[in-house]
């Protein structure tokens, strides 16, 4: 492996970013704080604790993980769409890189950025509810598995956009709404049983439930089903990029 | 433009280069039977057989849509082969990508825009990119041999059309690349800044950079060019040396306007190769314009036969057959 180009993709990668700071950071911390100020607040007020944890805490490991995935979705999707619309992914399929050097590029710099941004959430929520992370670890294991996931699926998701309305599609259409159903906001056990049994089909459910198991030790499913379903999910991300760089799908004609 | 700036990096770079022990008669670049079937069924090159002579400017010409840029994207590895084989100074180029992709550059035909991009990140990026360690007094070099240096600090949008290609052929050079592709380095790009990239290009060569590009004009071709290969259809027509090509197909006429047309060429004058046109008023001769020595003497000859013949004209001019009536030839044989 040679360590310039992943350099120098994760460093131009990173200086989009500083770029856009305002876009990048500043406003996932506005919507996160209006999150808070309208469900931990006001909807909060009315709904008192589930098992044991005021629901203003409650919900900051299910809001980080909505903007872990919808970030690292959009960061990674962005990265690489940009050069194949610019143009000047000619000199990325030109360049003396494997497939391997160009992921750990821009995924890398994708995950880095969704993870600073996860971190910087979790101190914002600390100015509005009393934190406790029972499993600091495991906390960290899961924001950096996630992170680097779901930037692996924006990586997929810019190579396959042919346009812009496709790069805004999927997060829009899948991620979104696959997390708020997918117990962000509540435990499933608030819902009717048929809910509770669709809701095991949501992969983001697994997340947020080990997520908010390392926070506060309490869980929808197992660890074990929410470690095992990240690692299989991982997996099936990685294999589908190996095949797109295999047969250079929407990259190479 | 200081190309001789470039020149000394890139004699610096030759020094120690490790190729330099190899073959000069081994060809640089050599593909064989190069295919390329698009994806909706499209033949864009059949069978191609080429090789580039290190350190050679090869010229390939083509009209649109010939299979210029094709080629060239097989070769540095955007665009998958549909079948064949491509040599980069020994290494297949998918085998071993990466030795063969280390050794290229690539001007691509199509201007990019990474609009918000300084000029020197942009460069440097590339640098980088090709697995280089970072070297800023190159990149300093390379920049001021293409009066890019000026506008370093500049955004890619702030730049002209011209400066972007200039940027591009920086970005290429920024690896020090042994073969430098251009394709249509010169399209959209005034007089002026032609002749200092073809500047440019000659001192690379002169350093030892073997260069191919594309181009659909003719004179580039002619003006650049140690060789040249024609592309047609996805088929290489021919390849010659230009000095070949031009003694091979570079016949010259002498147009003499004469002050009473003929109604034939008179028969004291058959022994010279000569046409009446325009009603009998002009008289063209045809004769080699490559055998240097003779072509003043036959002239002097001619005329000195037509002032015998009572043959008087007003006007006379020469004409060279351009690689533009070459090739149109060409074209017109195959189909
Ligand atoms: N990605 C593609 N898919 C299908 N056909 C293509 C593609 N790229 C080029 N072609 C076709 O291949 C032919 C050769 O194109 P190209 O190599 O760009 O020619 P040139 O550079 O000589 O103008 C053209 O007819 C073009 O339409
Ligand atoms: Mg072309």
């Amino acid at each position: 492996m040679n360590l310039f180009p992943v350099r120098a993709i994760y460093a131009a990668e990173m200086a989009r970013t500083r770029r856009t700071l305002l876009q990048s950071i500043v406003s996932p911390v506005i919507s996160t704080s209006l999150y808070f100020v309208v469900f931990g607040a006001a909807i909060g007020s009315r709904i008192s604790e589930i098992e044991g944890v005021s629901y203003g805490a409650f919900i900051v490991p299910g809001l980080i993980m909505l903007m872990l995935l919808t970030q690292s979705v959009s960061n990674a999707s962005f990265g690489i769409f940009f050069p194949k619309f610019s143009g000047s992914i000619y000199e990325l399929l030109s360049a003396p890189i494997s497939h391997v050097e160009i992921v750990i590029g821009y995924v890398g710099a994708a995950a880095t950025k969704s993870i600073v941004l996860g971190l910087i959430i979790l101190a914002t929520a600390g100015f509005f509810v009393p934190l406790e992370i029972a499993h600091p670890l495991w906390m960290l294991t899961f924001l950096v598995l996630t992170a680097v996931t779901f930037s692996l699926l924006g990586f997929i998701i810019g190579i396959w956009a042919d346009g812009f309305d496709k790069l805004q599609l999927v997060p829009l259409l899948v991620i979104t709404p696959l997390t708020f159903l997918g117990g962000s906001f509540y435990s499933i056990d608030m819902l009717p049983p048929i809910w509770q049994t669709l809701t095991l089909f949501n992969p983001v459910l697994y997340l947020v439930s080990g997520f908010r198991w390392s926070f506060y030790g309490i869980s929808d499913v197992s660890l074990m089903a929410s470690v095992t379903m990240i690692l299989v999910f991982l997996a099936l991300c990685l294999a589908v990029i190996a095949w797109m760089f295999r047969t250079g799908y929407r990259l190479k004609p | 433009m200081d190309p001789s700036s470039l020149n000394d990096l890139h004699q610096a770079s030759r020094l120690n280069d490790p190729d330099a022990s190899r073959s000069v008669a081994e060809p640089v670049i050599s593909i064989s039977g190069l295919d390329k079937v698009y994806a909706g069924g499209f033949h864009a090159l059949k069978a191609v057989d080429l090789s580039i002579r290190r350190g050679e400017i090869f010229a390939l010409l083509g009209p649109n849509g010939a299979g210029k840029t094709t080629l060239i994207s097989v070769v540095c590895g955007l665009v998958n082969p549909s079948g064949g084989e491509v040599r980069v100074d020994g290494f297949d180029n998918v085998r071993d990508y990466r030795q063969a992709r280390a050794l290229i550059g690539l001007v691509p035909q199509e201007l990019t825009n990474e609009a918000f991009e300084t000029v020197w990140n942009t460069v440097s990026f590339s640098r980088g990119l090709f697995g280089k360690s970072p070297d800023p007094a190159h990149i300093e070099r390379v920049l001021k041999s293409l009066a890019l240096w000026d506008k370093r600090n500049n955004r890619l949008i702030t730049l002209s059309g011209g400066m972007k290609r200039r940027v591009l052929i920086a970005k290429a050079l920024s690896h020090e690349p042994r073969i430098l592709f251009l394709d249509e380095p010169t399209a959209g790009v005034d007089v002026e800044l032609r002749r200092d990239m073809w500047d440019v290009v000659r001192q690379l060569r002169d350093s030892g950079v073997t260069i191919i590009l594309t181009t659909h004009y003719i004179e580039e071709a002619e003006e650049m060019a140690d060789r040249i290969g024609v592309i047609n259809g996805g088929q290489i027509v021919l390849v010659e040396e230009k000095a070949a090509l031009m003694r091979k197909l570079g016949s010259k006429q002498l147009t003499l306007h004469l002050h009473a047309p003929l109604a034939e060429v008179p028969v004291a004058l058959a022994d010279y190769d000569l046409q009446l046109a325009a009603d009998g008023s002009e008289l063209i001769y045809t004769y080699d314009g490559t055998r240097d020595g003779d072509e003043g003497s036959s002239i002097t000859a001619l005329l000195g036969d037509l002032d015998a013949a009572g043959i008087a004209f007003k006007d006379l001019h020469t004409r060279q057959s351009s690689l533009e009536d070459i090739f149109v030839d060409l074209v017109k044989e195959r189909t």
